[in-house]
């Protein structure tokens, strides 16, 4: 009953599959199939009809051959359009599908709330500018440059002997540094610490983005202003928005001039979204702290407990204790070829491919799994391999038409090596929301539809 | 000259040094703002009155100020009640502020409730550990949709209402600059934070350096893996949209059409016809505007233009004298454009135009509409 046309998912427009063929397939399927996701691995276990053969080339081509090569198409056979039709260009209009989005329910406003970069369909390291994921905490404003400002000053005078202003035309004349990094909010996959929750590594990993930013490191601008950096131990970061956004950064990443207050992102301004036209970069650090619409730097001696530290941004542990000031982003990775949501279109060769980061430092290693753990293999990295900043990873793969579960385990430069669900709740149980490193896996079924499924 | 230095000499010495060590201070200093001349000025005090507002757990920057409890309660259901119900207890717009503590709570400094793992919400009350959080939160960023609207004294009165609500203050309380730190005292959740966490980069807050969680990379037989202890639930299936429509449309994969049931998935991409008219894109531009926009960017793509001005004949026709010789007539215009016209307007015949139909139609349209720019 089952031939091998089962699991071979072909792309629709060849047309070798007539609708009436398809229609009995899907009736047979459908008959046989009940309950797939439950018995996917007994059914393997106990071998059943499961299609094991592995597509050695591609489909044949009925007739003389395929229309999109025998009928010349317009572009063909027309004249093109002309230079400068769209001043700033955009995408072409069969990307469409490739956006950032809401998660249905997350957040009753649209204002304070979150959209997710489609990691399914992004290549590489970069994250075009256009699909950065958003978090707004009061809505996102398109600020006039000529009118923002930058102030400088001490939580007393002492602290800081020459309280300044900078405006973007005097940040923008001091020597600038370009730098690639990964930027993740803290909340990231933490609708998934107690259960699967959403369908794609869009919903489960999106809150994660990776740019060139260009800027000035802050402790230039500390120490034009005279900051006593023996007193100074923290500093407060304030935003121009509504919320008015505030943090508490780490001195240690001001000191190592990691630290940017940042007007550029990939070779252009900062989008209005992502805090235009001024943003601390916090490499490493969760998204929360890279404050936008960067209004005020204070030196302090004392932490500030914000809002964002104080009653959000605190990760709950099992003895009923929030940890306070967790900020950095352990070594995390995620397949996002082929992940959640999507569908195999046939047997054989794939290039499972996805990203690692840390915000501890750089990539050592990432492994790979197709067995939910029980095997891995060392993936390839891709350079460049950057320091807190993504690094693209694969591995080739021939799916043989059986169920399995993808799964990839990073290791950063200082050892540390990412945990599954069961080992991260033993220590932070369910309810922390926040700083949700684990494993995530993607079941890959019999008829190629990939799912999101946790293994422990 | 070889004499040693008596007491006053060695005096001399350690002043000249100190002279020294504060000279090269002061110029080292001076570098660090002398590097870069001409950039950013000296803030004035003003501006710095203006912006710095923030307040701190040991209350430095708390202005002066009071209000009370029932004094909050009017500015609570005037400016906070509709996002956050009427006893702070609405889920509707936020999370709950007010909640889930008690009064052994408020004598331990510890919320009880959040020891419970059957207790699924969390109001703010439950989980804030600082007075000076609520109080700077409040003056910066509410009420939501009016931010910074706040007078001191009405940040004191509501925040002491809220406290009022949760039963931390008495009905009669009256917060002020002068008794913060005894309503600090009260907060339920006061010790309830941890800074005992690899998580901080730095030494500031004592933390460790010892990472919590701790894997080992196990590479084969690893008797970690397990089976599958979690799934979407069927109904879920199509709770993100249809992922068919959050997928490439070329690729290794497609997305799953989650319009249907699962079994379905057999064709997964939907078929994009490979000449997807520009048209077809912009059709649901409606307006007169657009419409005009559009038909002139088609007519410049299909090279009308090079014989066709706007207004004035080229080779053929101004686009306006069409316009007007031929108001109303889209089948005829669209038929002329796509198969060509010879001896309406002179000597020199127009060749059939290779564009779609639906491209065509839209020309056509906007001549027959007049033409406008």
């Amino acid at each position: 009953m089952r031939d091998g046309v089962i699991g071979r998912l072909r792309p629709a427009p060849e047309g070798f599959l007539q609708p009436a063929g398809v229609q009995t397939v899907v009736a047979q399927a459908r008959a046989g199939r009940r309950d797939f996701l439950r018995n996917a691995f007994a059914a393997a276990a106990a071998g059943l009809a499961v299609p094991t053969l592995v597509a050695q080339t591609g489909p044949a081509v009925p007739g003389a051959g395929e229309a999109a090569i025998l009928e010349l198409p317009e572009h063909s056979r027309g004249l093109g359009q002309g230079v400068a039709t769209d001043g700033y260009g955009r995408p072409s209009q069969h990307e469409a599908n490739v956006q950032r989005r809401p998660s249905p329910g997350l957040t009753q406003t649209s204002q304070s709330s979150v959209s997710f970069a489609p990691l399914q369909s992004m290549f590489g390291i970069v994250t075009p500018s256009g699909l950065h994921f958003e978090r707004h905490h009061q809505g996102w404003w398109d600020i006039d440059p000529t009118r923002h400002r930058l102030l400088l000053n001490g939580s007393e005078p002492a602290m800081l002997r020459r309280p300044m202003v900078f405006t973007l035309d005097a940040l923008m004349r001091l020597p600038s540094v370009s730098r690639f990094h990964f930027i993740e909010c803290g909340a990231n996959t933490g609708m998934e610490w107690g259960n699967v929750a959403v369908p794609t590594a869009q919903y489960t990993h999106g809150m994660l983005s990776c740019s060139e930013f260009t800027g000035v490191p802050l402790i230039t601008l500390l120490e034009m202003a005279g900051a006593n950096l023996q007193r100074g131990k923290f500093v407060l970061a304030e935003g121009a928005d509504g919320s008015s956004l505030t943090r508490t950064i780490p001195m240690q990443a001001i000191r190592s001039g990691e630290v940017l207050v940042a007007y550029g992102q990939n070779g252009e301004m900062l989008r209005p979204e992502n805090g235009y036209p001024l943003r601390l970069v916090v490499p490493g650090v969760q998204g929360v702290s890279w404050v936008k619409y960067l209004r005020r730097i204070e030196l302090g001696d004392k932490p500030y407990a914000t809002k964002d530290e104080a009653i959000h941004y605190i990760d709950l542990m099992p003895d009923g204790r929030h940890r306070q000031y967790t900020s950095i982003q352990e070594c995390k990775s995620v397949v996002t070829t082929p992940s959640g949501g999507q569908v195999l279109l046939d047997r054989g060769f794939f290039s499972i491919s996805g990203l690692a980061w840390s915000g501890r430092g750089r990539v050592k290693r990432v492994d790979v799994s197709v067995d939910g753990g029980r095997n891995w293999r060392v993936a390839r990295l891709q350079t460049p391999v950057l320091d807190k900043c993504l690094t693209r990873f694969s591995l080739d793969w021939v799916w043989d038409g059986k169920p399995a579960i993808v799964q990839s385990r990073a290791i950063d430069d200082t050892g540390y090596v990412q945990p599954g669900y069961r080992q991260s709740r033993a220590v932070r149980g369910t309810r922390s929301i926040y700083h949700n490193n684990s494993i995530q896996s993607w079941l890959v079924q019999e008829n190629g539809e990939v799912k999101n499924v946790q293994v422990a | 000259m070889s004499r040693l230095p008596d007491q006053s000499g060695w005096r001399l010495v350690f002043l000249l040094g100190l002279l020294g060590l504060l000279v090269v201070f002061g110029a080292t200093a001076a570098t660090a703002s002398d590097r870069f001349p001409g950039v950013g000025r000296a803030a004035t005090p003003a501006e710095l009155a203006a912006w710095d507002t923030d307040v701190r757990p040991d209350f430095r920057g708390l202005p002066p100020g009071s209000g009370s409890v029932a004094q909050g309660q009017d500015v609570w259901e005037a400016k906070c009640a509709s996002c956050h119900g009427i006893f702070g207890e609405s889920n509707q717009v936020f999370n709950p502020v007010i909640g889930g503590t008690s009064a052994d709570d408020v004598k331990s400094g510890r919320v009880a409730r959040l020891t419970d793992q059957g207790y699924p919400g969390r109001t703010t009350l439950m989980k804030v550990p600082t007075l000076s959080t609520l109080w700077d939160y409040i003056y910066r960023a509410m009420p939501w949709n009016q931010p910074k609207s706040l007078t001191p004294d009405e940040v004191y009165a509501v925040t002491a209402f809220m406290l009022h609500l949760g039963n931390v203050v008495p009905q009669e309380f009256v917060l002020s600059n002068r008794n913060m730190q005894e309503a600090q005292a009260r907060l339920p959740n006061r010790d309830g934070m941890t800074t005992q966490h690899a998580l901080w980069p730095g030494t500031e807050f004592g933390g460790t350096d010892r990472a919590d969680v701790r894997a080992r990379a196990c590479m084969q037989n690893c008797p970690d893996a397990g089976r599958v202890t979690s799934t979407l639930p069927d109904y879920a299936r199509n709770q993100h949209g249809n992922l068919a429509e959050q997928n490439r449309l070329v690729g290794a994969q497609r997305g799953a059409d989650t319009s249907r049931a699962e079994v379905v998935a057999f064709a997964p991409a939907v078929p994009v016809s490979a000449a997807t008219p520009l048209a077809a894109v912009v059709a649901k531009a409606d307006s007169a505007a657009s419409n005009s926009k559009l038909a002139l960017a088609l007519s410049a793509k299909y090279a009308c233009t090079a014989c066709h001005g706007v207004a004035q004949k080229i080779v053929g026709p101004g686009f306006s004298e069409i316009a007007r010789k031929h108001p109303g007539k889209v089948d005829y215009l669209a038929g002329k454009i796509r198969s060509g016209s010879a001896g309406v307007w002179g000597v020199v015949p127009m060749p059939a135009q290779n564009l779609p139909e639906a491209d065509a139609r839209i020309i056509a349209a906007w001549l027959a509409a007049g033409a406008a720019k």
